[in-house]
């Protein structure tokens, strides 16, 4: 029988619970056999640390108000960004290793104005329409960039013949049951290889509240909270699909922003209200990228040298801890 | 003993034989040396003492037979024989092999090959093609990964992310002269005042390049952001900056104005400021009022 606590309920609805309820101190309500009579004494048990908690925060902000300009700064509420962490890849800004290998690495033509963008946009074999539409969308977002259709080809053998063809850029969008759910992106001149896996692909007709069809303006490019190393290099590899002279008239953004390992790319166009306040629209299509794999040289499964796979077991071991 | 005609009459015609398999228009024959694949008198291998199959492994050919002379023994019923890998010399073989055989098997059997090693050559073709891996998604994994990116989206404040960058970059003045705003209302008070003194817009040059300076240094500092697109804008237009700092004078002035966190200075507003005095946010309005 429970160990005399309070008044007993007979039924279920027993009497209403008194202000102050003396729980003995080695009394648990899970010790109560009888379940209706257990939930009963539980619901009561919580009321009481509701209200508990309560008078605690009256108390704190009675405090608070007493103590005026003196009061303790307020508490920051832990956040998977405030705890993440610390990444020991962390590119600082004033790093001079990062900028000398930047200035060198594959996308340094980039950078440097040499070369300009040009992007291959394909998908995997026998595409579906949500597909082939994606892919059109996209190539109006990305300017200077065209689709083809794949017919079976190997991507090993369309590889040299873009590369002849003066592309810079390789975009392949995997597709499995009529949805595309991979990205496969890569830089040409034996540059670096991602394999992202795609989700949430919304196309321009399933956008509420879209403007009209994205120009053929060259878009600014926002790329966000790439801090890593690692996020680093993508995240350049994302500038190198844009032109590097953005059209401020066409006011199109391209953004790519990443949080908690995902990218979410949105397409939007913008207008300054006033000084403070600027509105956006967003036009074209939306979709969320999480990298897979960052392979060195151009696509080649076998053989290649990989610079980063995502393993699960060993990496998705702790929720606060992220890679990009 | 089990003579054949008996056999047929039982298992093929009338009661149950668990190899056939019976649809709507033919009969099929499940039995793995079955000739044709049909459930006929002439193809049923349990209904014929004297039988003949071609049947692949691991990509050779056999020919397998069977005689009256064997049927007592069940453990060496069917004989082997490897078939060459020449196609020629594999159908002189069958003929060699069952040779007074009637005419039906040997036919049949023949097809039989053609049709396999017809096969086997597109297996071999296929295998040098491209290989589609199928990888199997968990179904665990995918609801978690979902979950994530569900609560990452609702963490990242997009469009609040993106508006700040705009205006950031606004502030820094990566959009050069395209956009002209005025800030508060004496502003343009104040435009409408400059037509009158040089000399104030030359002493506003001096504060604005100092204030600017300073102002720059802030802004550079607290600027964490890493994109390396922003970065070089930065660079080449704090160097735009300079050049355009000698030329216009009043754009500068009301853009010094714009980046609007100190407090606005009382002086650009006096007729005569030599004086530099910072007002508090308070007095702001107070400020207008006189103006107009």
């Amino acid at each position: 029988a429970a160990q005399g606590s309070g008044p007993v309920p007979g039924d279920g609805a027993g009497p209403p619970a008194p202000e102050r309820v003396l729980f003995p101190p080695t009394f648990s309500v899970s010790e109560i056999k009888n379940k209706q009579r257990r939930h009963f004494m539980f619901l009561r048990w919580k009321q009481q640390q509701r209200k508990e908690k309560l008078a605690l925060k009256k108390k704190r902000r009675k405090e608070r108000e007493a103590l005026g300009d003196k009061a303790p700064p307020k508490a920051v509420p832990k956040t998977i960004e405030n705890q993440r962490v610390y990444d020991e890849t962390t590119v600082d800004p004033n790093d001079e290793e990062v900028a000398f290998d930047e200035a060198t690495d594959e996308f340094a033509p980039y950078f440097n104005r040499q070369t300009v963008p040009k992007i291959l946009i394909t998908t995997s074999d026998r595409p579906r329409g949500r597909t082939v539409r994606f892919c059109e969308q996209l190539a109006t977002v990305i300017p200077n960039s065209h689709v083809y259709y794949r017919r079976g080809l190997a991507l090993k053998r369309i590889i040299p013949q873009c590369i002849a063809r003066d592309f810079t850029d390789l975009i392949v969008i995997n597709e499995d049951r009529k949805i595309p759910n991979g990205l496969v992106l890569s830089h040409l001149p034996d540059g670096p290889t991602a394999h992202f896996r795609m989700s949430s692909v919304r196309l321009r007709k399933e956008i509420k509240r879209k403007g009209k069809e994205p120009t053929e303006h060259v878009p600014e490019v926002i790329l966000n909270n790439f801090t890593t190393r690692l996020g680093h290099s993508i995240g350049r590899m994302f500038a190198a699909l844009f032109p590097h002279d953005p059209q401020f008239i066409g006011r199109q953004v391209a953004t790519f922003h990443n949080q908690r390992d995902y990218i979410f790319f949105r397409f939007h166009r913008y207008i300054f209200k006033s000084e403070k306040k600027v509105g956006i629209q967003e036009l074209g299509p939306r979709f969320t990228l999480k990298l897979r794999s960052l392979q060195k040289g151009t696509f080649d499964s076998k053989f290649g040298e990989y610079e980063w796979i995502h393993k699960r077991r060993e990496m998705d071991t702790s929720r606060r801890k992220f890679h990009l | 003993c089990w003579s054949p005609q008996v056999v047929w009459s039982m298992l093929g015609n009338r009661q149950f034989c668990s190899y056939k398999m019976s649809t709507k228009t033919q009969n099929f024959c499940r039995n793995e040396y079955n000739l044709t694949g049909l459930c006929n008198r002439s193809s049923c291998p349990l209904a014929n003492s004297q039988y003949a199959t071609v049947r692949e492994e691991k990509g050779r050919c056999y020919l397998y037979m069977k005689t009256i002379e064997r049927a007592a023994f069940p453990r060496r019923l069917w004989e082997r024989v490897l078939l060459s890998k020449n196609y020629e010399k594999a159908l002189e073989e069958i003929d060699e092999n069952l040779i007074y055989w009637p005419r039906f098997i040997r036919h049949k059997c023949k097809q039989r090959f053609t049709k396999i090693t017809q096969y086997l050559i597109r297996i071999r073709k296929l295998t040098l093609k491209r290989q589609r891996k199928l990888v199997p998604l968990r179904r665990k994994i995918e609801r978690r990964e979902n979950r994530r990116e569900e609560k990452a989206l609702i963490a990242a404040q997009l469009d609040n992310a993106i508006e700040k960058e705009l205006l950031e970059r606004l502030k820094q003045d990566t959009y050069g002269d395209i956009y002209n705003f005025p800030i508060h209302a004496f502003d343009k008070a104040l435009q409408q005042q400059d037509a009158e003194s040089e000399s104030e817009s030359e002493a506003e040059r001096e504060e604005d390049e100092d204030e600017d300076v300073d102002k720059r240094e802030f802004v550079e500092a607290e600027d964490s952001e890493l994109s390396d697109f922003e970065d070089m804008d930065k660079l080449e237009t704090s160097s735009e900056e300079e050049q355009e700092e000698e030329e216009e004078v009043e754009k500068k002035a009301s853009h010094s104005k714009s980046k609007g966190k100190t407090p606005l200075k009382g002086p650009a507003r006096r007729k005569r400021p030599y004086i530099e005095i910072e007002y508090e946010e308070e007095t702001e309005p107070s400020a207008k009022t006189k103006a107009a």
